[in-house]
């Protein structure tokens, strides 16, 4: 080999190198092109969703005309509309389970939607839902899933005998025996909670339905799987061609979530076919925390066989799993997708796993990044924690006990797994050793010794990647699946296009949301061409009428390492190979002769002897009759990769869920404050082995980004529910998304061992820490305060609930700064007050019984109407944060004691939620004028409960204030004005107004 | 002064990013709608609308603002910078030049806001410590990246080290 060859085979090749990315330049400039920055076609018009403010209900009736007589509204659509023209989703589950776009004789869930408004613009649209007169009988609720699958719980479907609508249990080995057979028995119970990753770029739907070719052109940031696309077309009752669906070139963030914009695609297309004209549409984040998706939360149960030293010898699982109202599809995805994994790194021979999907009366449950895996290892990584406990072990010991060995991959799990490569115990001794542990020990030691509360925790997990179709298919019993046919594989398709100037092109079928797969993609067919990054244009965009696509495509269960990047490989390599040919025609030598290097195809014996890139790629289309025989003119390269190991379940459900399995190893060392009850991580090392990493600068982001999330997970996130089912977390104020402030630095190793089943042997690895992060931190605080059951989120309430119980009084020299509030007391809302008026009582009543004056004191009040006596009708706009809507308000007056006192009770209905409850009003004569005292107990839901107490408190204030004001300026006039109102008239819309906003004085 | 009722549109001039426009909205309309949908700038992010996550973030009249809290007729007459301000000539400046060779950004929809604040805060402050960084970077939510990069990115930006 001369030395010129060997200078250029030393050149690393593009693949594996820590590459900026090719997306960058656009994105800090503000020229993203996310899904609502794209142009629309002119008179495209403008949706608003209204939803529901109930868990539970009858829709007894919905009046649009008044809202239809908006100017600029130009049709409302409601759920009977939506049946006539559509058919309901699919569903994985055989039991009736009919969910439309639009809610359909009932809403099930506080924001399902309920009406569609198009119009001109979105401020009309808007305007108009608060026009809409919906009647509503609430029904009760059921939040919990364990209260859900009891007996005699309300039916979320009562089509459905039971809201457990499906149950598979599965056993694995001997795990009777082996639990006969053990020393111990440890057996533990773990809830996961329900979060989501919120994306910061909400949904986006732009429909145009074309009469003429009767097809629906959509645009929308969709991120896959495109497994959604036939569900969409079979509820639009149209073949798939007929559903153009095509993604924008940037989408602001996904993780799981933007699967869920499918039913609003589907609403969007039959709006825009109902009008006539192209249907815009885009979520707005209250929406979006409300009902746009979550990850479900899961109860399981869990034992394990164990032997003396710490060998686990069965697993028995039972998961229960909260999907919300309905079962979207492709759920119950997060049970299945790691089914094979089950046993998660362990050598576990026996097992046994029963899986329950449960329905409640909370938003659907869909798509999230760690899918399944955070919900798995919560319970298997909680679990080794307490067998360390309970036989008085290490706990890292016990990992070690149990760890799959070195050198026996690739390893076929209990329950059907093939993980391809790996070596657990070198990637574990790695992050622990260099004194790493024994650190993490020492300042335990030291924290514990000056009294403080630190504890360890350690994780470890397998991340699977590119998940097999046919998973799901383990849902149903062998004898079913033999009938339906076997679901297996998975393809990944990418495209590579060389122009007649040998300009390059690539596209694939990855709706990326942030990943930087269009840099990947270019190292990777640079490495084929012998080009650089910077001469390969990647556009991924989808379009599902000209695109290449199947069922799999899309963003998500980390399919793009182990899938796209291979067919984009296999795409270039082939071109490469066309182009070794065509060049060794011109060049006059063997192919096997030629390379593709600095832009040029040469001989590698005689460098000299060369042509430029172009100029060869340019033959294939200028000159294709004098293509060497059997070359295909054109430069076109489409590459299916569909890899063998994604067999079918087998007929004793064994299932291989993954193509690959990287190996993630967590170590944590976090204290807790005694006196705020914060958990502070203190250190955090995750060791990753992810096969080989393409690019270590954006895989590395990949792991940060997880990281961050899954502390969000352990600490932070929450989607709450009272027990009513109204939603409490409904704003960023709410629902708390850590900043950068909260954030631990993170200590990031990796080891290599490339699987052997991808030719470009790498790994997913965008998910392992959302699932190895919540357990580790959990085991740490197990660990600190010596507890079994620890929930999560541990926010600073649920960490003092563990130390100094729930009902406990705050510290001493804490002072009222602390007071916990329970989130379960939901928007109950309850208190007191009073205040001045420089006016006797009997003028103060008598203003607060004549309507007219009262409609002017009233902030916000438009109509004010005396419908019988005592009992008033009203409609008032309000304020709530940056939630402002009309409310429709009864009122009825009781206990008139003129002019000392008068009960209230009523209600309030509008498009931003309902309320009902009471309340007391006093007047007594002061020096001044009179005192006005109220007390009042009232519950609100839907989106006004959902944007939280905080913002509640301060528009109370500000109504509250702005009421009194008005009052004091009324009562003044009044004095000169002639009274016109009877005094019997009255109004106790005032204390009912601050009974709905009122704050905890 | 004119008082406007819902539906009547008021004109609105201003300088965005040295060039003088105008535009028509309606006393409800926020200035984060106005920048995106009349002024063209769609770089002005809109990921809440209720003042937390600060992907709406600009600069105006010399100070930090979060757009989908104002109003566009508030913004009469203003000098407002938006993240399409910031490379000119196509050249990212030293603070975007670092957000790259940092990875500081994934899917980028938080990014002009980000950017905004830190230009902003860096006027004020032209040698920031690294607390200050966190503390306006901490003002802003980002679901990708985690933000140890986006400190990392800044931290380099400042001390001169990014190119
Ligand atoms: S959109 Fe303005 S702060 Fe979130
Ligand atoms: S880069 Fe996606 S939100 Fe920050």
């Amino acid at each position: 080999m001369d030395a010129a060859v060997a200078g250029r085979e030393a050149e690393a090749p593009w693949v594996g190198r820590a590459l900026p990315r090719k997306e960058d330049a656009a994105l800090l400039t503000g020229k993203g092109r996310y899904a609502d920055d794209m142009p629309v076609p002119a008179g495209t018009l403008v949706a608003h969703i209204l939803r529901s403010p109930h868990a539970h209900a009858i829709i007894r009736n919905i009046d649009a005309a008044r809202a239809l007589s908006l100017p600029g509204v130009k049709a409302v659509l409601t759920g009977e509309d939506i049946r006539k023209v559509s058919d309901p989703f699919l569903v994985a589950v055989k039991e009736p389970l009919p969910q439309w776009s639009l809610a359909v004789e009932r809403v099930r869930f506080v924001g399902e939607p309920v009406a569609l408004i198009v119009a001109s613009d979105r401020y009309i649209a808007e305007d108009a839902a608060e026009k809409i007169d919906v009647d509503y009988e609430p029904l009760p609720a059921v939040i919990d899933p364990r209260a859900a699958v009891a007996v005699g719980a309300p039916l979320v479907h009562p089509d459905v005998k039971s809201n457990e609508v499906a149950t598979r249990s599965f056993t694995y080995g001997d795990p009777k025996k082996a639990f006969a057979e053990a020393d111990h028995v440890v057996a533990l119970e773990v809830e996961y909670p329900r979060n989501s990753f919120t994306p910061m770029e909400c949904f986006v739907v732009v429909a145009d339905y074309r009469a003429a070719e009767q097809t629906f052109d959509v645009l929308s940031n969709f991120q896959g799987p495109f497994s959604a696309h036939p569900v969409m077309a079979r509820a639009l009752r149209i073949p798939g061609n007929r559903l153009r669906l095509r993604t924008p070139q940037d989408s602001g963030g996904s993780f799981g979530i933007k699967l869920s914009v499918f039913p609003f695609i589907v609403l969007m297309g039959l709006a825009s076919r109902a009008v006539g004209r192209p249907v815009k549409w885009v979520e707005d984040r209250l929406e979006h925390l409300l009902a746009a998706s979550s990850g479900p939360n899961r109860v399981s149960k869990i034992e394990a066989a164990v032997m003396k030293d710490g060998r686990i010898t069965a697993l028995r699982m039972d998961n229960l799993e909260d999907y919300g109202a309905f079962l979207r599809a492709p759920m119950p995805g997060p049970l299945y997708r790691m089914h094979g994994a089950n046993t998660g790194a362990y050598d576990i021979h026996h097992l046994e796993v029963t899986n329950r999907i449960a329905l409640t009366n909370k938003a659907p449950a869909c798509l999230i990044r760690g899918f399944g895996g955070p919900q798995l290892y919560l319970a298997v990584e909680r679990l080794v924690q307490r067998i360390a406990v309970e036989l008085n072990l290490e706990h890292i010991d016990v990992i070690r006990r149990n760890l799959i060995p070195a050198g026996v991959f690739p390893y076929k799990t209990a329950a059907g797994a093939l993980y391809d490569s790996g070596d657990y115990p070198r990637a574990v001794e790695g992050a622990i050793g260099d004194g790493r542990l024994e650190a993490l020990k020492k300042r335990r030691d030291e924290v514990r010794a000056r009294g403080g509360i630190y504890g360890i925790g350690f994780a470890a997990v397998v991340e699977p990647a590119m998940s097999n179709m046919g998973y799901l298919s383990t849902l149903l019993p062998a004898a079913v699946r033999e009938r339906v046919g076997d679901k297996n594989g998975a393809v990944s398709l990418a495209t590579v296009n060389v122009d007649p100037l040998g300009a390059v092109t690539v596209t694939a079928d990855s709706a990326v949301q942030g990943q930087g797969h269009a840099t990947v993609l270019s190292q990777i067919v640079a490495d084929q061409l012998g080009l650089t990054p910077d001469d390969i244009v990647v556009n991924l965009e989808i379009d599902t009428q000209k695109d290449q696509w199947s069922i799999a495509s899309g963003t998500y269960s980390s399919r793009f390492s182990p899938g796209t990047a291979v067919a984009a490989h296999l795409a270039a390599e082939r071109i490469r190979n066309k182009l070794l040919r065509i060049a060794a025609k011109q060049l006059n030598i063997l192919p096997d002769d030629v390379e593709l290097a600095d832009g040029k195809a040469r001989s590698r014996t005689n460098p000299d002897n060369a042509l430029s890139f172009g100029r060869v790629a340019g033959t294939a289309h200028w000159s294709p009759v004098m293509l060497p025989e059997g070359v295909e003119p054109g430069l076109r390269e489409t590459a299916t990769w569909c890899p063998p190991e994604l067999e079918p379940p087998s007929k004793d459900d064994r299932i291989n869920t993954s193509l690959t399995y990287g190996f993630i190893f967590d170590m944590c060392g976090i204290e807790i404050d005694p006196v705020t009850f914060q958990v502070r991580v203190d250190r955090y090392i995750s060791m990753h082995d992810a096969g080989r990493l393409m690019n270590p600068l954006l895989a590395e982001g990949q792991m940060k980004g997880a990281f961050v999330q899954g502390l969000a997970t352990a600490l932070y996130e929450e989607f709450v529910y009272d027990e009513r089912g109204s939603f409490l977390s409904g704003s960023f104020a709410d629902y708390l998304v850590p900043t950068a402030t909260e954030i631990p630095p993170l200590e990031l190793m990796h080891i290599e061992t490339p699987s052997p089943f991808t030719p470009l042997g790498a790994k997913g690895l965008a998910e392992g820490n959302c699932m190895s992060v919540p357990v580790c931190i959990a085991n740490a605080v197990a660990d600190a305060l010596s507890m079994k059951d620890i929930p999560l989120p541990l926010s600073p309430r649920r960490v003092h609930a563990l130390m100094v119980g729930e009902e406990a009084p705050p510290p001493a020299g804490l002072g009222t700064a602390a007071k916990q509030e329970k989130p379960k007391d939901g928007r109950d809302i309850t208190g007191k007050g009073a205040f001045e008026v420089s006016a006797a009582p009997s003028e103060v009543w008598r203003t607060l019984l004549d309507p007219e004056a009262l409609k002017r004191v009233i902030p916000g009040c438009h109509e004010l109407i005396l419908e019988a006596p005592n009992a008033y009708r009203a409609e008032v706009s309000l304020g709530v944060g940056p939630v402002r809507g009309r409310f429709r308000a009864r009122v009825l007056l009781s206990d008139l004691d003129e002019p000392h006192s008068a009960r209230l009770s009523g209600s309030l209905a509008g498009p931003l939620g309902a309320a009902s409850g009471g309340g007391v009003v006093g007047l007594s004569a002061t020096e001044g004028g009179t005192r006005l005292v109220y007390d009042y107990a009232v519950t609100v839901s839907g989106t006004a409960a959902a944007v939280g107490g905080r913002l509640l408190d301060g528009a109370a204030d500000i109504i509250i204030r702005k009421f009194f004001e008005g009052l004091a300026r009324q009562v003044g006039k009044e004095e000169t004005a002639s009274p016109h109102a009877s005094a019997r008239k009255r109004s106790g819309i005032i204390a009912w107004l601050r009974a709905l906003f009122g704050g905890r004085k | 002064m004119t008082t406007l009722k819902p539906g009547d549109l008021a004109r609105i001039d201003l300088t965005l990013n040295g060039e003088a426009v105008s535009g028509h909205a309606e006393p409800r309309m926020l200035l984060a709608d106005f920048l995106r949908e009349k002024c063209g700038a769609t770089g002005v992010h809109v990921g809440c609308e209720h003042g937390v996550c600060g992907c709406c973030t600009i600069v105006m009249n010399g100070v930090a603002v979060r757009s989908c809290l104002a109003l566009a007729v508030q913004a009469e007459g203003a000098v407002i910078e938006t993240v399409e301000s910031l490379a000119p000539d196509g050249t990212l400046n030293a603070m975007q030049e670092a957000f790259r060779k940092h990875h500081a950004l994934q899917c980028g929809f938080c990014t002009p806001g980000i950017l905004m604040s830190l230009i902003d805060l860096l006027r004020r402050n032209p040698k920031p410590e690294r607390e200050e960084i966190v503390h306006v970077v901490g003002g802003h939510l980002c679901r990708c990246t985690g933000y140890s990069n986006i400190i990392d990115a800044a931290m380099d930006a400042i001390n001169g080290t990014a190119k």
